[in-house]
């Protein structure tokens, strides 16, 4: 029998200040973060405007596709070079009452590399209207997901354990959320969509670890909380790590793999696989164990 | 073998046998070579001219209709939202507007010829257009978004114009107060901004002045004061005068003496212009009712221009030589082929009852979606792989059942898409490889229980018995919460994203059947054939 991590015996819940400090650390980062960048850097998705993705052969220098950008009348655009040598993905600054921005541009490329074969591979372009709606969707639909999330596992858990899950999912895609503005990536319509996800996995996980804790609350009435979750998550911790493993392998390989359409996407996933294995642990875990030392600190006698 | 486990096990081949023949179509079509392929995507059995073709047609629709559908940024294609302006409607109108225009749009995307074009009215004023596949995207932009609102108007003679821009110049002179208000330009604003005024009814400026000039009419066109008995357009084309390129304002009646719903029938022609053969513009017939109407005002106005205005901007102003009475005309101008052919449809399919504006625009390239796809599935061909590897490595022969359950679970994912007319996106194909990543936990959660109550000393059939029934809870509630979040991303996402959603969704679904029930399934069978003292786990 192979076996990782068979007959554990750390004790978790007594490094869980450890974890509070590291956790809030990386909130701070996040917040840091977002404050610096002024908030997400939403993307076209949200905030309107249009976003062009163009093959040139043979490749040029980007500063000539600045400078053609330019020419068609749309300064400050930001001009970023893909993997690909000639792509370019090309986000357009705004330019008042123009109604086809991307035909403009296409056209000042072409003038501009005679010869050169000019492939649009991609354009998006959303109206201001349509952006704030769609932003006014994501936020709906995250707060959406939560709150179900929060009404089930209130439903099946204690509620001193619902604290803990929701803080952790929280966590869990607010760290995300910040690695995203740390790379200065974008938010667009598909991280939110790994934002969700990471929720649902997020709460997967702690659910796996609550599970035990309640099992093992009936079997051992006599310990004390902290080694009755210590046990739960040491029985679970080889769970914890094959199932993170085995998402992780997936997502790893659409990162490296799924071409630059859905990369943004798989780093979020790669985060929030990452700290949500964590937070299962140490942040759902360690806070279901600080609301139940409190309540036993206001209400002693009421062991339970 | 017990008799409920032999029902299982025949269940379980049925639902194998269903979801096989399902996909069955899927797997014929995306084996063919790609010519045939974009065959079967463009065949319109609507299309076809005799009874043998609309068969054979017919066969390569249902076989189209039947597999999974790549959706836009797979395959290539246009998703555009268009917004109603219904700002200039009456109430009666208004009501009606969308549904008429989307079937107009409908009609013009018909005549263009676009398989499987999809056209959906959204919300209370606007339409969805997908269009899939190859096609030219400006061309087809401009067939969709034009209003074609086909009006004939009288050119008014010179010196009505003349007496209309010297009123609109009083009037914005009245309005402008300013110091040195005795120079040339401070008394004509309007008129001074031209570089010939009311010459055979055309006022000619520069380019630079146009969007001046066309500020100056909206400050006219507000002011209830003003009488404005005429309209006033732009000529559709750029012209020269001293070497210097501009344009040209004319004013013209202000009832249009006929509209475009009097056109019968519409075509693209080579031969109307006589000075520029081969020059392509549209000649229309029009309807008898229009004809007639055509015939008295041509009559009634020979040795006059006659203005062919489309969507305000003037095509074409002919002289009437005489009276025109079998109700057809032509429209020359500089177009090019292509411009020539959609003015024809758009004449055909009439106008919209109201401008439209596109408000939200996505389009994929043919060669960025075959990359998608490629990337896609080697992503996901990676991923089973090293989960396979570490599931079989690690759990060995009970590796190997989950690997099963794996294998039908996606299996069943993809024929519940192939079942439902789902559409198979990028981010749908992510969703399937987090499906297989996901989909093992069930089983990493049974095989650890399992393994657990080992240790405990349990036999191996109670060990089995306990680790599913234990772990089975759990791996119901994990289930549920992934799908609830996976529900609210169906709820909000459009497109490629709800795609994602779909996949998932289903993908979680179909593994509480085949990570729970199969491989249960598989372990009983084994387990009550022979006397186990061992598992491979």
């Amino acid at each position: 029998m192979l076996e990782i991590l068979h007959g554990l015996n750390v004790d978790w819940m007594g490094k869980r200040h450890i974890a509070y400090w590291f956790s809030g650390i990386c909130v701070l980062i996040s917040i840091v973060s977002l404050v610096m960048h002024g908030g997400p850097r939403y993307g076209v998705d949200f905030t309107g405007g249009t976003l062009l993705e163009v093959a040139i052969t043979p490749p040029p220098h980007v500063e000539k596709v600045r400078a053609a950008v330019d020419q068609a009348g749309f300064v400050g655009s930001e001009i970023q070079s893909l993997v690909k040598p000639g792509q370019f993905l090309i986000r357009l600054g705004t330019r008042e009452g123009v109604k086809e921005p991307a035909k403009l541009v296409h056209d000042a490329l072409t003038a501009a590399h005679a010869g050169s074969t000019i492939e649009i591979l991609r354009v998006e372009s959303v109206g201001p209207r349509v952006g704030g709606e769609l932003r006014g969707a994501a936020i709906k639909a995250v707060f959406l997901a939560l709150g179900l999330i929060l009404v089930y596992v209130a439903i099946r858990y204690d509620w001193r354990y619902s604290l803990g899950a929701i803080v952790a999912l929280f966590h869990d895609v607010f760290i995300a959320l910040g690695a995203i503005s740390l790379t200065n990536k974008e938010v667009t319509l598909t991280v939110v969509a790994a934002f969700l996800t990471i929720a649902g996995f997020s709460i997967n996980d702690t659910i796996v670890v609550f599970d035990r804790i309640r099992e093992r609350k009936q079997a051992m009435r006599r310990d004390t909380p902290q080694k009755v979750m210590n046990t739960a998550i040491n029985e679970t911790m080889s769970r914890t790590i094959i199932t993170s493993l085995t998402v992780a392998l997936t997502v790893l390989s659409l990162f490296f793999l799924g071409g630059e359409v859905i990369h943004d996407f798989s780093f979020a996933m790669l985060v929030g696989v990452v700290f949500g294995t964590y937070s299962s642990v140490f942040v759902a875990s360690g806070l279901a164990l600080e609301t139940q030392l409190y309540l036993e600190r206001v209400t002693p006698g009421r062991k339970k | 073998m017990t008799q409920s486990d032999r029902n299982k096990l025949f269940l379980t081949l049925i639902g194998v046998a269903i979801c096989i023949y399902t996909l069955w179509p899927t797997f014929q079509f995306y084996s063919l070579s790609p010519e045939k392929r974009q065959e079967v995507l463009q065949a319109r059995p609507s299309a076809a001219t005799n009874e043998g073709d609309r068969e054979r047609l017919q066969k390569l629709a249902d076989l189209r209709e039947k597999s999974i559908k790549l959706g836009l940024d797979l395959q290539g294609g246009m998703y555009l939202l268009l917004e109603v302006d219904k700002s200039k409607l009456g109430a009666a109108e208004a009501r009606n507007a969308v549904d008429q225009a989307r079937q107009i749009i409908g009609n013009r995307i018909d005549q263009f010829g676009v398989a499987e074009p999809s056209i959906q009215k959204q919300g209370d004023n606007r339409i969805l257009i997908q269009l899939p596949g190859l096609l030219d995207q400006e061309r087809a932009k401009d067939l969709i978004g034009q209003t074609a609102l086909l009006e004939f108007k009288i050119v008014k003679t010179d010196e009505e114009t003349r007496a209309l821009l010297d009123r609109i110049d009083q009037a914005l002179a009245r309005r402008t107060t300013a110091a040195g208000a005795d120079t040339f330009a401070a008394q004509h604003p309007f008129t001074s901004r031209f570089l010939s005024v009311s010459q055979g009814g055309e006022s000619f400026t520069l380019n630079e002045n146009v969007a001046a000039i066309d500020s100056m009419l909206a400050v006219i066109r507000a002011d209830s004061t003003f009488q404005l008995e005429s309209s006033l357009a732009w000529d559709s084309h750029e012209s020269e005068r001293e070497g210097r390129t501009g344009r040209s304002l004319l004013v013209l009646s202000k009832e249009p003496l006929m509209q475009g719903k009097d056109v019968q029938s519409a075509q693209m022609r080579l031969d109307l212009d006589q000075e520029r053969p081969g020059a392509p513009g549209v000649s229309f017939t029009l309807t008898s009712r229009g004809g007639a109407t055509f015939a008295d005002v041509t009559g009634a106005n020979v040795g006059r221009r006659l203005a062919i205005v489309l969507d305000n901007r003037v095509q074409s102003a002919p002289n009437i030589h005489e009276r025109i009475p079998r109700g057809q005309g032509s429209i020359t101008g500089s177009f090019t082929e292509e411009e020539a052919q959609n003015l024809a449809i758009v004449l055909r399919s009439g106008a919209l009852p109201a401008p439209v504006h596109v408000v939200e625009e996505r389009t994929v390239g043919p060669s960025l979606g075959q990359d998608s796809i490629q990337k896609g599935l080697k992503a996901g061909a990676v991923g089973a792989a090293l989960v396979i590897l570490f599931m079989v490595v690690y759990y060995r022969l009970s590796g190997l059942v989950a690997v099963v359950a794996l294998v039908l679970n996606i299996l069943g994912l993809l024929a519940c898409m192939a079942g439902f007319h789902a559409t198979l996106t990028l981010p749908g194909i992510a969703g399937i490889v987090l499906t297989i990543g996901m989909a093992v936990d069930a089983n990493v959660l049974v095989f650890e229980r399992i393994r657990e109550e080992l240790r405990n000393k349990k036999t191996v059939l109670a060990a089995i018995d306990l680790g599913y029934s234990r772990a089975f809870r759990t791996i119901v509630d994990a289930h549920v919460t992934t799908l609830l979040s996976a529900l609210a991303l169906m709820w909000f996402g459009s497109g490629p994203i709800r795609g994602f959603a779909v996949t998932l969704s289903i993908g979680l679904i179909i593994n509480m059947i085949t990570a729970v029930g199969v491989s249960k399934m598989v372990f009983d069978a084994w387990s009550l054939r022979r006397k186990v003292n061992t598992i491979s786990i």
